[in-house]
């Protein structure tokens, strides 16, 4: 099939950007998204163009690293899929796609479509870990976890960490992220004893970093690619509570 | 030169005990004078850098990628072993260490083996302690699944995504050493040398990916844990940023090279759809626990897997290998799968594939409690092939997976190059020619939470801490060096890109170099990799310059060094003259087809040094001794 695709093309942080015009000739259907994006690239390279900048690594779905808005949905709007799992089958010939970079305050623009995501990591260092030391542990089965519990954290977990949540987000807020580690966290009896302290932290952060407040819209979850539940983010506020009454 | 691997006499049971004791020590008070670079933030080298941190060390840590938690390690799917023996089904460091060994064909070495089946127990309580979700049981008890190679459940999990929950556990340690100050943490920059002063690493050198400045970082120790190679084939199932390159630039500056043809090809991933085709993407072999794998007896039988009768089915695993039956090694399965194929009997496009089937496992256990265990899995093989293996079977064809090759190392993690110190996949050390199935994770995080940081104190006791500083005429060189490779690449300007230089590299080792090699198609590699690798420096095509985000100068320097290290990787695999674990060499296998070892002439290390481009590398032998697992022939009958 044939596709005309309208992309961002961004120098620099400090440069301005613009929509710039391709096409995509004789893609497959069984191709991926950055497969097709790739023989674009090859053509822009065979004359001495210079080819469009795109995070990606994996490719399976699981490192996080891609990360595009098509068609104005961050991943491409395909239930439960990062942009490196998004099929051309999906879309048909003479289709017109829209590829633009994730938008939000807290993750400016490298060049084309790659951000700087390190607002993440900032959450993350402020408070998403246990502070257990290496070695000197218990063994394994010395605390327990219901299997339910065990379950509700591994739904947590699953967070790739993409920035999908804050991209679709209208306020650009970061709460979806930050809420899966506070609540994987709080349903395991390890991380327990550093609730409180770590629920005001990683808040405390995500707003220094520039992150928007969640007003309830639930696009982060209908963007998130590993269906991470808003119920996280009622756990996080409910842990916050806790945190400032203790 | 006959190679010592400094490994610790005496019994093996307190082999890492006693080592441990006698290993040198810093004083506490002194740890935060020294400076340890870590490249690679993994399984190995984030729990390196976040363990080593811990102890009060100056820790740089260096990642291509935006984020530590992104390294490959993120991908693995299936479990990690430990000898816990919590099922009480007869596991123990000893079982564990003996499969490992026996996996691997008999040579890895037995001392580092021991080591990791002694640790493994430590590394779950450690990741349950970080607060990884492993799967549990209704009583709140750590749930176990048994792995190929093994005929106990040794393997924890975490869904099917239990990679990225240990990188997560690392990642997190990692974090809280950056918020703490001991770790400076250097995403999105790439290692292009390394700085060797007076014959011991110091520092190196590396492209910022955002704004291209090469620079040198110093310090008192380097650690490597770069994940392996494998994309020398081009598709594989590493993630695209995987390479060789830091640890090529290594070894060009004197790391000798093991084992580079021992690589893994893993039988359970889903066929090539094109030639469009980026990367090959691997399902877990943990389906081989419920999935049974399954040709058409009949060749050419094009009918839809679910209209094929049973009784024309052939079950060839259990057939073959009645007692491990589906759970067979990796590189047992691979063969036995595409053998079937080469016999005309393969499914779907281009008869490359097998069927992996879980409808006797459905029909038994239910729909529920298959998704219970696989479900993403099932979700991802969807994605791609746009098939539900829920009502059919699922196509596989083996594909290029893992290194068991690597820098060389001695039984501290340290390569012939003082100072630098090689970790995971990196490293050649515990895997022998085959990797089990759940053990690969198992290596990263025991090299990086329970053997480096003990070792490497060893090395730094005996190092005046701060002797090289960045103003030292070898890292001037050094990035004088860098900086002319890359302007030589930008300056090429010549008609193919490198994905198309890329991809004519990959269909040569896989042809060539790949399942199965022999005399002629490994002097056929080395015959076409140089011209291949000559015709690149002429007519590469590296747009944009070397002071910006530049992802075609990041991929050319990738693909020139794969261009050096393939030649290498063939000149090994010729030059061994036997066939073991995932090296198989089709002029010595037994009449049943399986692989014929010569413990005789190869029971040894095969460590290369680099002799310049072009140039006949030198070879150097580590002999090895089985003491505890006596050689025998490898049966999984």
């Amino acid at each position: 099939m044939n596709l005309t695709l309208h992309v961002w093309r961004q120098s620099g942080p400090k440069e301005p950007g613009k929509l710039e015009q391709y096409e995509a000739k004789n893609v497959s259907p069984d191709q991926s998204f950055l497969e097709m994006l790739d023989e674009v690239n090859e053509h822009l390279i065979k004359e001495g163009k210079d080819p469009i900048v795109f995070d990606h690594d994996c490719r399976e779905g699981i490192c996080g690293m891609c990360s595009q808005v098509i068609n104005g949905v961050p991943h491409g709007g395909q239930e439960r899929t990062t942009v490196c799992q998004l099929h051309m089958r999906r879309f048909s010939d003479g289709d017109t796609i829209y590829i633009e970079p994730w938008r939000a305050l807290a993750f400016p623009i490298l060049k084309d479509l790659i951000v700087d995501r390190d607002a993440l990591e900032k959450i993350m260092q402020a408070g998403g870990y246990t502070s257990c030391h290496t070695g000197g542990v218990a063994d394994g089965n010395a605390l327990l976890v219901p299997k339910p519990d065990a379950d509700y954290a591994m739904d947590a977990a699953e967070c790739i960490g993409c920035g999908a949540c804050v991209a679709a987000c209208p306020n650009g807020s970061a709460m979806l992220y930050t809420s899966a580690k506070v609540a994987q966290l709080a349903a395991l009896p390890q991380g327990k004893a550093e609730a409180a302290e770590r629920v005001c932290a990683m808040t405390d952060a995500m707003q220094a970093a520039g992150f928007g407040n969640c007003s309830n819209h639930y696009e982060c979850q209908a963007a998130c690619p590993k269906g991470i539940n808003v119920k996280f983010i009622a756990r996080l506020n409910r842990e916050y509570q806790k945190a400032l009454f203790k | 030169m006959i190679l010592d691997g400094k490994c610790p006499k005496g019994p093996i049971q307190t082999s890492w005990d006693r080592h441990r004791f006698d290993l040198k020590l810093v004083n506490p008070a002194n740890k935060r004078k020294y400076k340890i670079l870590v490249v690679g933030t993994g399984l190995a080298g984030g729990a390196a850098a976040a363990s080593l941190g811990e102890l009060g060390y100056n820790v740089e840590a260096f990642c291509y990628q935006d984020s530590a938690r992104r390294a490959h390690s993120i991908a693995a799917q299936g479990g990690i072993n430990a000898a816990k023996n919590y099922p009480n089904d007869g596991d123990s460091i000893y079982r564990l260490f003996y499969d490992t060994i026996k996996g691997g064909d008999f040579r890895a070495r037995e001392a580092d083996v021991w080591r990791l089946a002694q640790v493994s127990n430590n590394i779950i309580d450690q990741c349950v302690a970080q607060g990884v979700p492993f799967a549990r049981d209704y009583a709140g008890y750590l749930d176990n699944r048994s792995f190929g190679g093994a005929q106990v459940s040794r393997t924890f999990y975490a869904r099917g995504q239990t990679g990225q929950q240990l990188l997560l556990g690392a990642y997190s340690a990692l974090s809280r050493q950056v918020k703490a100050g001991t770790v400076k943490l250097f995403a999105r920059t790439e290692m292009l040398d390394l700085v060797v002063v007076d014959g011991e690493a110091k520092g190196i050198t590396i492209r910022d990916l955002i704004t291209g400045e090469i620079r040198t970082h110093v310090g008192d120790a380097v650690v490597l844990a770069t994940g392996g190679y494998v994309n020398v084939f081009y598709l594989s199932t590493n993630a695209m940023g995987c390479s060789v390159t830091a640890n090529w630039r290594a070894h060009k500056k004197g790391a000798f090279f093991a084992n580079p043809c021992y690589t893994q090809i893993h039988p359970t991933c889903i066929p090539q759809s094109g030639d469009h085709q980026s990367k090959l993407t691997l399902m877990s072999e943990s389906l081989r626990n419920d999935g049974r794998c399954w040709a058409p007896k009949k060749k050419g039988d094009n009918r839809h897997p679910n209209e094929i009768p049973e009784d024309e089915r052939d079950y060839y695993l259990e057939r073959k290998y009645p007692s491990f039956g589906n759970l067979a090694p990796r590189d047992i399965a691979s063969r036995a799968a595409k053998e079937q194929c080469d016999d005309g009997r393969g499914v779907g496009p281009g008869g490359r594939g097998v069927n992996l089937d879980f409808s006797a496992a459905i029909q038994r256990v239910g729909e529920d409690t298959i998704r219970e265990r696989y479900g993403n899995l099932f979700e991802m093989y969807e994605k791609i092939t746009d098939e539900n293996a829920y009502k059919q079977p699922m196509r596989m064809y083996p594909a290029p997976h893992y290194s068991m090759g690597g820098l060389w190392v001695d039984y501290n993690c340290e390569s012939n190059v003082p100072g630098l110190f090689v970790l995971g996949e990196a490293n050649f050390s515990v895997h022998g020619a085959n990797r089990l199935g759940a053990s690969a994770l198992m290596q990263g995080l025991a090299d990086g939470y329970f053997v480096i940081p003990y070792t490497i104190a060893n090395y730094l006791a005996k190092t005046k801490p701060g002797a090289v500083k960045a103003d030292h005429p070898e890292c001037k060189k050094s990035i004088e060096d860098v900086k002319s490779y890359n302007n030589r690449l930008l300056n090429i300007n010549g008609k193919k890109t490198v994905s198309e230089f890329h991809r004519e590299l990959g269909k040569i080792m896989w042809e060539n170099v790949g399942m199965a090699r022999s005399e002629e198609t490994l002097k056929d590699a080395i015959k076409k990799i140089p011209v291949l690798r000559e015709e690149f420096w002429k007519n590469v095509k590296v747009t944009g310059k070397g002071e910006e985000l530049n992802q075609q100068l990041e991929n050319a320097g990738r693909v020139a060094d794969f261009l050096e290290f393939g030649e290498l990787m063939a000149k090994d695999a010729l030059h061994r003259n036997e066939s073991c674990g995932g090296h198989f060499r089709v002029e010595h296998q037994m009449p049943d087809g399986e692989a014929k070892r010569d413990d005789e002439n190869y029971c040894y290390v095969g460590a290369w040094e680099f002799k310049g481009v072009d140039k006949e590398p030198e070879l150097h032998k580590e002999p090895l001794a089985f003491d505890n697992v006596h050689l025998a022939v490898r049966s999984y009958k």
